[in-house]
């Protein structure tokens, strides 16, 4: 495995008697895409912010390509792009100035082209109070790589953005990712998560309690599947009903829904039976656990 | 565009194309120029010799003192100077540059005024234009100074109006602007020496009308020079990036120390 490119060891901030982030260490390698998933409060941002040099840490090493951020800021400011949670641009600056403003402190030329396969070719002219919040967030991008950084920094990236337009970034970030640059987000929206990153790590109050990737998470857990059938006669529809491998079983709207620690053995039974009975499917969906079922299983038995 | 090129002409262009900006630029001070200087010349016309001095240093209270520090104050709640700082931007560019365009704004303002005075007002033009050149850098120089820190200590646009109105209201009564100083009753003289349009007036009056160098006005030079400079650098010194992150280098009241040459000027004066 190669070196690298985030190192986190021993981080910990905290705000007066508030313990924020305590005493985490996580690493990040080049070219993947890395969630860092929490609810509310878990330190994500904070997290984020001392990588980003925007607050200092009370302990700990943080090493992004070998730079350290509290002392080589602007060295780090050139090495990552950063799409902050909460941060704005002057009201009237239009998307044409902050391209030229930003990629000028960056010494690099104005990327126009970034602007145009964000969807903003059109609002060059455009202020920054007149663009939407979808269009606010895409410049944020737009200007976090301008200066072609090697690591982007996203806190809560699709936050605010209507379906497309999360679905346009999500085939952004797949493409960056294709192109080497690796990524670390920041988010509470684990579908999100299970569907962009590479690895996560699970934050609760100020700890990480849970690191690998989505289906090693999921994996780890009760490792129930979940089986839905609808059938034309509903000849599944009853309470004493007994198949192998279900470890428990309910009915919703004409269907038999049930959790199963052999997937292969319970639909091979329940096809057999539905056969038996000469009814038929209209409807079969096959659900492994999501990572947000085992986000709420790690998290219901750290609180516990 | 080098980057202090490219920052330098957005906030210029910014002080023109803000409405509050453009009214605390230019509308409001040259609007109040044209009426109160019809006003006074009818009903005194021995004003005409201080058209231009009261008028060049109330644009500079108003756009400095008035119109620097809000968007200073709102640009930080909003969080730009946090996309500043995650881009690279030094703390300085962020507090230099407003105040450096700003000035430029005041300069253009005060300088309509001087030529346009004489036209509009038969007011006299300054005799030595040396000395005006000195008295106009000065007086721009520490009202940008005042108006920066303001923008950097205030917790918000509501505390900012505060601050800046403690210097803008008593310098236009009691500063040397609408009542000359010698006019003034003793302890209002006194406390009107805290204000630093007391000591721009007093550099243009002597200086720029022709005469002598004298004690009082170079201790006028010395209190807006040592203000400014400190000024400047107590808010590079307590400058914050973010209202939500209050770590600072030092007490946001460090910044009464500003007051310090005014105080020891209203000793001396």
């Amino acid at each position: 495995m190669s070196e690298p490119v985030i190192k986190v060891l021993g981080l910990t901030k905290s705000y007066g008697e508030f313990l924020a982030v305590d005493d985490i260490s996580f690493e990040v390698q080049a070219g993947e895409i890395f969630g860092l998933l929490g609810p509310n409060g878990a330190g994500k941002t904070t997290t984020l912010e001392c990588l980003e040099a925007l607050r200092l840490p009370d302990k700990g090493d943080i090493r992004i390509m070998g730079i350290d951020p509290v002392r080589s800021v602007r060295r780090l400011h050139n090495t990552i792009g950063v799409q902050l949670q909460t941060s704005g641009l002057p009201a009237s600056m239009t998307v044409g100035e902050a391209m030229r403003f930003f990629a000028a402190y960056h010494g690099v030329a104005p990327r126009y082209d970034l602007l145009d396969r964000l969807g903003l070719k059109e609002k060059v002219g455009a202020q920054y109070h007149a663009l939407s919040t979808g269009l606010q967030r895409r410049l944020a991008l737009a200007l976090a790589l301008a200066h072609q950084p090697p690591i982007l920094v996203m806190d809560e990236p699709t936050a605010g953005l209507d379906v497309p337009s999360r679905v346009e970034l999500h085939e952004l970030m797949n493409e960056l990712r294709s192109s080497g640059i690796t990524i670390l987000m920041a988010t509470h929206d684990m579908a999100e998560a299970e569907k962009m990153a590479d690895r996560v790590a699970i934050l609760l109050r100020g700890k990480i309690v849970a690191t690998g990737t989505p289906r090693e998470l999921t994996a780890a857990g009760s490792a129930l599947t979940k089986v839905t059938v609808s059938t034309s006669k509903k000849s599944l529809l009853l309470p004493e009903l007994a198949l192998p491998g279900i470890q428990r079983q309910s009915q919703q709207d004409e269907y038999f829904i049930c959790f199963t620690s052999d997937v292969g053995l319970t639909l091979k039974a329940i096809l057999a039976y539905i056969e038996e009975r000469d009814d038929a499917i209209i409807d079969l969906r096959v659900e492994r656990p999501s990572l947000e079922e085992r986000f709420l299983e790690i998290t219901t038995e750290k609180v516990e | 565009m080098s980057a202090f090129a490219s920052h330098f002409a957005f906030e210029f262009r910014t002080g023109l194309r803000d409405r509050p900006l453009l009214l605390m630029n230019y509308l409001f001070p040259l609007s109040f120029y044209v009426v109160v200087s019809l006003l006074m010349t009818q009903l005194n016309p021995t004003f005409r010799p201080s058209i231009i001095p009261t008028m060049v240093v109330f644009v500079a209270l108003t756009s400095l003192i008035l119109g620097l520090p809000n968007p200073l104050v709102s640009a930080r709640e909003a969080g730009i100077f946090r996309s500043y700082r995650v881009n690279g931007i030094p703390a300085l560019s962020v507090i230099l540059i407003p105040a450096l365009t700003t000035a430029m704004h005041t300069l253009i303002a005060s300088l309509i005024i001087t030529f346009t005075a004489p036209v509009l007002f038969h007011a006299p033009l300054p005799v030595n234009w040396g000395a005006f050149a000195l008295f106009l850098v000065l007086t721009i120089f520490v009202t940008a100074g005042l108006g920066v820190l303001i923008g950097v200590i205030s917790t918000s646009t509501r505390i900012t109006i505060l601050w800046s109105q403690l210097i803008f209201l008593p310098s236009i009564i009691i500063g040397g602007l609408m009542v000359p100083r010698s006019a003034l009753i003793g302890a209002l003289a006194k406390i009107g020496s805290l204000m630093p349009s007391t000591y721009s007036v007093q550099i243009y009056d002597t200086l720029a009308n022709g005469a002598g160098l004298d004690a009082k006005t170079i201790l006028s030079m010395m209190v807006l020079l040592v203000g400014g400079v400190l000024a400047f650098a107590l808010a590079s010194y307590l400058f914050s990036w973010d209202s939500q992150n209050t770590t600072r280098r030092g007490s946001a009241w460090l910044a009464v120390a500003v007051a310090v040459p005014f105080v020891i000027g209203m000793v001396l004066l």
